[in-house]
């Protein structure tokens, strides 16, 4: 019997799904008593950029808007979760109400900068975006004057984290013999979140939204004589897009118990990016390896430290600098070698080669 | 008055050195409609290289005027490589791909030229040894310094420069035409991978020289400088008019201007709300506000669906 | 699924395991305490988090050597804690001067079970570690951080060996006052934790005396040209310009002065107080003044003979807060004997109730973790280097100025700019 043969059965593929879920399950555990728990928030915080990444590849996958100022949103749903539930307004909403208000928060600041750019394409548009990403960034940063709204550079600390009555996922409890700390209750969590973006994602991508989405994406003239409403599909995209950022932002919020500026550059905006283009833009599985490999393996470069100062005597290149020239170089070879991503959409996305700009 | 005088000349100054900067973008997108995201990066390069030898040379004795001149050739000639293998390797391959492909392949050059910048110069702010002895000039009651006054007529003639080269010389007639169409260019003889390599080659020249306007202005060279002065170039761009040349110089210019009034009086025109620290959205704003209202810019022809 | 997706599942799950591998072969810096070599031998971790990289790391890196220097001298001296001989180990982290850096950083320092904590440089770093570092119990001891905010969260495990902005800032306009004579003032901040607190404090008290506030703008810890803020400050013609940030900044800020011809004189606070600022400003930094928190270095009782050991050890300079790195994990080590555990659940209250000569002169804390009777002392540039001009002690001012913020009592009173800091 051939692997395709076995691999394609039925029930063998029931059986991979409930190994997988097992596997997410324990994975907390088994990554603590392997690598240690800073590795346990590691894969906490890959589960919320999968969750980002969904919501950018429904803007630049899906839609085909390339968002350079993505993590705007991100940063709006932080901000609005840590405002609401923390001693700066001395305010402490419970986080069932939050989550949602921050994502509807998210997806007005998604129409408000998506409407602006609905008559501009390609580099305009990635420009404009990248734009608004840096003017929240620094209205958040400078919003401490005359009246301190978000206590700028120095940022919102002692955010309440995720309680139910007396029930806080920050404290340490036991159950079934396993401790479960701070970090293992928001992993899953994070993964149940994970999972509903991954679904409404998947369900999106084979509605009629996402077909209208594909269309304005590989010819948005056409699509406009089909009877498609662009501009409504566009906001429709950019608000999704946007409220997936603000949930996760709000979990940051939590988790991290605190927020700055800081968390929110270009440079996550561009990563973010990354994470869907070298995943396989358009792709939902594809975008989600993008994401987890990309949070894991600048984690993994940091080892890379260590080991030159063993075998070279000083650490000639910084882990952080390999890093980010590898995600440089990642970048240029993808686009010259696979622009389709790793796990690229079934429907090809490099598809036949666009008309000369100068009216060829 | 005079303080206003003094806005408006370090607006002018400040002003040029976008200008120069823009001259590359400008002309990268004139004929290939691609935002050269590295830009700002391929200046900062020619920045840092003409510092070190500055740095190198300064210890030695030669005159200054030497040392400028080795410095900003020096500068010139790593920065015109640098170009011109930027558009052989990672952007040829992609003329025909989708508008989204040399985009990212930009960020990515963008990127890759920021940390091997910080590899190789480290990432502490790095001083300038002191070459001029600028003497100050008073206008109006404002303080005019001569490398201000050098800065912004280096700008002016750079401008006038190229104008005339594009519109006189043989090179510059093949790149208005590779601009307006590729294709009848090629079919009339021209060699538009030539033109477009030689259009690298000049713009990333030209930003060389904004390079060490740069470091000899502000005396720090920095492996991020590039990345806000890239951002803000493009703006003034696409201000001016993307695609023509007179369009960069005069967005240029008018951006400078702008950001220097507008840090200057922002704090008393909004009685302290909004302040001087807004400056770095002042250019993203006027972006905005000018691909929404007038996407051709100042000097532009409306050209299509381009924006 | 189609079949060709299976196949690129199993490629993927075959690709993350080889990462996770890839993670697992190169052995984590230290989540698992060393082997002891002797069974009488106990390790001791200690951390250290400064930014290593980035325009602070001179500062940064200075810091993490006097750490270093400190476990050298304490491992060279074969201590002894609880009867049993320890070994203390160096645990450094770089927090890239930001502030979410910072939390990942100590989160990291928290898994690792260091004893104790120096750090972070940044008062934007500080703060928000700090919590972390409470949660686990772990105590931290901040070589450089001023703002005061950081012993004001109520938790029972900050500390710190300089005095703070709630006593640089009025220090700094006093001495304006009174020495410099400045009718008026125009201030900048670099938009920071550390230089917006600084500078908040020092306006304050400067408006409570009496000089008369002319200006007061915001730029970035990323700014390089400051043309516009200074020409508009120019033509308010203030007596001083007074900035609150750090040098990478306040460098061309002079330069730029002296290009606008701004005839006024130049101060600003520990941030600026280093070698790398007379550097990278060249002869505009001559007549720069600034504070920092402790006394001139060949003052400190154990000042001269600290800095020759640096040098000889690092081969360069102390940069600013060596000095105070080092007392910091001294100071540790003190607790840890009079509490007889390297377990920080039994020393930290040792920690608060310290009494110790060190390097940098008399430490002592108050019950907020704030250094009892820091002295600060005023820097002036003479022919390129720092040369100190007046030392300030707190005690002695806390009487002359209502305003002044005593170093115990934090909430100042009247500036709305303060209390809505919280």
């Amino acid at each position: 019997m051939s692997i395709n043969a076995l691999l394609t059965g039925q029930r063998v593929r029931w059986a991979a799904w409930v190994a997988i879920a097992l596997l997410l399950l324990a994975l907390p555990f088994i990554t603590e008593a392997v690598l240690g728990r800073s590795w346990v928030r590691i894969i906490a915080v890959a589960l919320l950029f999968v969750m980002l990444a969904l919501g950018l590849n429904i803007v630049v996958g899906f839609a085909g808007l390339l968002d350079l100022g993505y993590i705007a949103f991100f940063a709006v749903g932080a901000y609005s979760y840590a405002l609401l539930a923390s001693p700066q307004f001395a305010v402490h909403w419970p986080f069932l109400v939050l989550l949602p208000l921050g994502a509807a928060i998210a997806a007005v600041f998604g129409i408000l900068l998506g409407a602006p750019t609905l008559r501009l394409r390609g580099d305009y548009l990635a420009i404009v975006t990248l734009g608004f990403g840096e003017i929240i960034r620094v209205f958040l940063n400078n919003l401490n004057r005359p009246v301190n709204i978000t206590n700028g550079p120095q940022g919102i600390t002692l955010i309440d984290p995720l309680q139910i009555g007396g029930f806080s996922l920050a404290q340490t409890h036991t159950f079934a013999g396993l401790t479960f700390s701070s970090v293992h209750n928001y992993y899953f969590v994070f993964l149940i979140c994970a999972a509903l973006s991954i679904a409404l994602s998947l369900r999106l991508e084979n509605s009629r939204i996402g077909r209208a989405w594909v269309a304005i994406r590989d010819d948005e003239l056409a699509a406009s004589a089909m009877g498609i409403n662009t501009r409504n599909i566009k906001l429709l995209a950019f608000a999704m897009g946007a409220t997936f950022g603000g949930v996760a932002g709000g979990l940051f919020a939590s988790f991290q118990g605190f927020v700055s500026p800081e968390s929110f550059q270009l440079i996550d905006s561009i990563m973010v990016l990354c994470m869907v283009v070298l995943g396989g833009m358009g792709n939902v599985a594809g975008v989600v390896l993008g994401a987890v490999l990309l949070t894991a393996l600048p984690e993994a470069l940091r080892y890379v430290g260590p080991l030159q100062q063993r075998w070279l005597g000083h650490v000639m290149v910084d882990p952080a600098d390999l890093r980010m020239l590898l995600f440089g170089l990642a970048l240029v070879l993808m686009m010259l070698l696979r622009p389709e991503g790793i796990w690229p959409a079934r429907r090809r996305i490099v598809s036949a080669p666009t008309e000369n700009p100068h009216g060829g | 008055m005079d303080i206003f005088a003094q806005q408006l000349i370090n607006g002018l100054v400040l002003g040029s050195i976008y200008a120069l900067v823009a001259l590359g973008y400008t002309m990268v997108y004139g004929i290939l409609g691609l935002i050269n995201f590295a830009h700002g990066d391929i200046t900062m390069v020619g920045a840092l290289v003409a510092l070190t030898i500055v740095q190198a040379l300064s210890a030695a004795g030669i005159p200054a005027p030497v040392i400028l001149v080795l410095a900003g050739g020096g500068a010139m000639i790593v920065c015109a490589t640098l170009g011109l293998s930027i558009e052989r390797v990672a952007y040829r391959p992609l003329r025909r791909a989708p508008r989204l492909a040399p985009l990212i392949t930009a960020i990515g050059v963008s990127i890759l030229l920021q940390y091997s910048a910080a590899l190789i110069w480290g990432k502490q702010y790095i001083a300038m040894p002191k070459l001029l002895e600028p003497a100050a000039i008073n206008i109006a009651g404002a303080q005019l310094t001569t490398l201000q006054l050098a800065i912004f007529l280096l700008a002016c003639t750079i401008m006038a420069g190229l104008l005339w080269f594009i519109k006189a010389r043989r090179m510059g007639r093949a790149m208005r035409a590779t601009e307006q169409n590729p294709d009848v260019a090629g079919l009339m003889g021209v060699n538009t991978n030539t033109v477009i390599a030689f259009t690298f080659i000049l713009g990333s020249a030209i930003g060389a020289i904004a390079g060490l306007m740069i470091v000899l202005y502000y005396g720090i060279g920095h492996y991020f400088m590039g990345f806000m002065l890239g951002l803000k170039a493009f703006t003034a761009a696409v201000l001016g008019g993307i695609g023509n040349v007179g369009g960069a110089v005069l967005g240029g210019l008018l951006l400078g201007v702008i950001e220097s009034l507008a840090s200057g009086y922002i704090g008393d025109l909004t009685g302290g709300v909004f302040g001087s620290n807004y400056r770095d959205i002042f250019a993203f704003l006027v972006l905005v506000v000018v691909l929404v209202l007038r996407p051709s810019g100042l000097l532009g022809q409306h050209s299509g669906d381009r924006a | 699924m189609q079949m060709h997706t299976m196949r690129h599942a199993v490629t993927a799950l075959i690709v993350t395991a080889l990462l996770a591998a890839c993670g697992k072969e190169a052995p984590p810096p230290a989540p698992k305490a060393e082997a002891p070599k002797a069974p009488e031998v106990i390790t001791v971790k200690i951390g250290s988090a400064s930014p290593l990289t980035g325009p602070q790391a001179h500062i940064g890196i200075d810091i993490r050597n006097g750490v270093q220097l400190a476990i050298d001298d304490a491992n060279a001296a074969n201590v002894e804690i609880g009867g049993k001989k320890v070994k203390f180990e160096l645990v450094s982290e770089d927090d890239e001067a930001n502030p979410t850096k910072a939390t990942t950083v100590a989160q990291k320092l928290a898994d690792a079970k260091v004893a104790a904590v120096i750090g972070h440089f940044n008062s934007g770093a500080s703060i928000p570690a700090s919590k972390i570092y409470s949660d686990a119990g772990i105590p931290q001891i901040s070589p450089s951080s001023t703002n005061p905010k950081y012993t004001e969260q109520g938790f029972k495990t900050t500390f710190r060996v300089v005095a703070h902005d709630g006593q640089q800032g009025p220090t700094l306009a006093r001495f304006a006052a009174k020495t410099l004579q400045a009718k008026s003032v125009a201030i900048i901040d670099d938009s920071t934790a550390y230089g917006q607190g600084l500078a908040d404090n020092f306006e304050a008290t400067a408006k409570s005396l009496g000089i008369k506030v002319l200006a007061r703008e915001h730029t970035t810890d990323k700014d390089t040209d400051f043309k516009a803020i200074l020409t508009k400050i120019k033509g308010k013609k203030p007596d001083l310009i007074m900035f609150g940030g750090i040098d990478p900044q306040a460098a061309p800020m002079i330069k730029q002065m002296k290009d606008l011809g701004i005839k006024a004189k130049f101060i600003g606070g520990d941030g600026m107080q280093t070698p790398n600022f007379i550097k990278l400003a060249g002869d505009a930094a001559d007549g720069a003044m600034a504070s920092i928190p402790g006394l001139p270095k060949d003052q400190m009782p154990g000042g001269k003979t600290f800095l020759e050991k640096y040098k000889a050890k690092f081969n360069q300079d102390v940069e600013l807060f060596a000095p105070m790195g080092y007392d910091a994990v001294m100071v540790f080590i003190d607790a840890m004997k009079r509490a007889g555990s390297a377990d920080p659940a039994k020393f930290l209250p040792e920690v608060g109730k310290t009494s110790y000569a060190g390097v940098i002169g008399p430490i002592a804390f108050d019950e907020k973790g704030d250094l009892k009777n820091g002295p600060i002392t005023i820097y002036v540039v003479k022919g390129g280097v720092w040369e100190p001009l007046e030392t300030v002690k707190p005690e002695a001012d806390a009487g002359a100025t209502p305003a002044a913020a005593a170093p115990a009592a934090a909430p100042a009173p009247a500036p709305a700019p303060e209390a809505a800091k919280k």
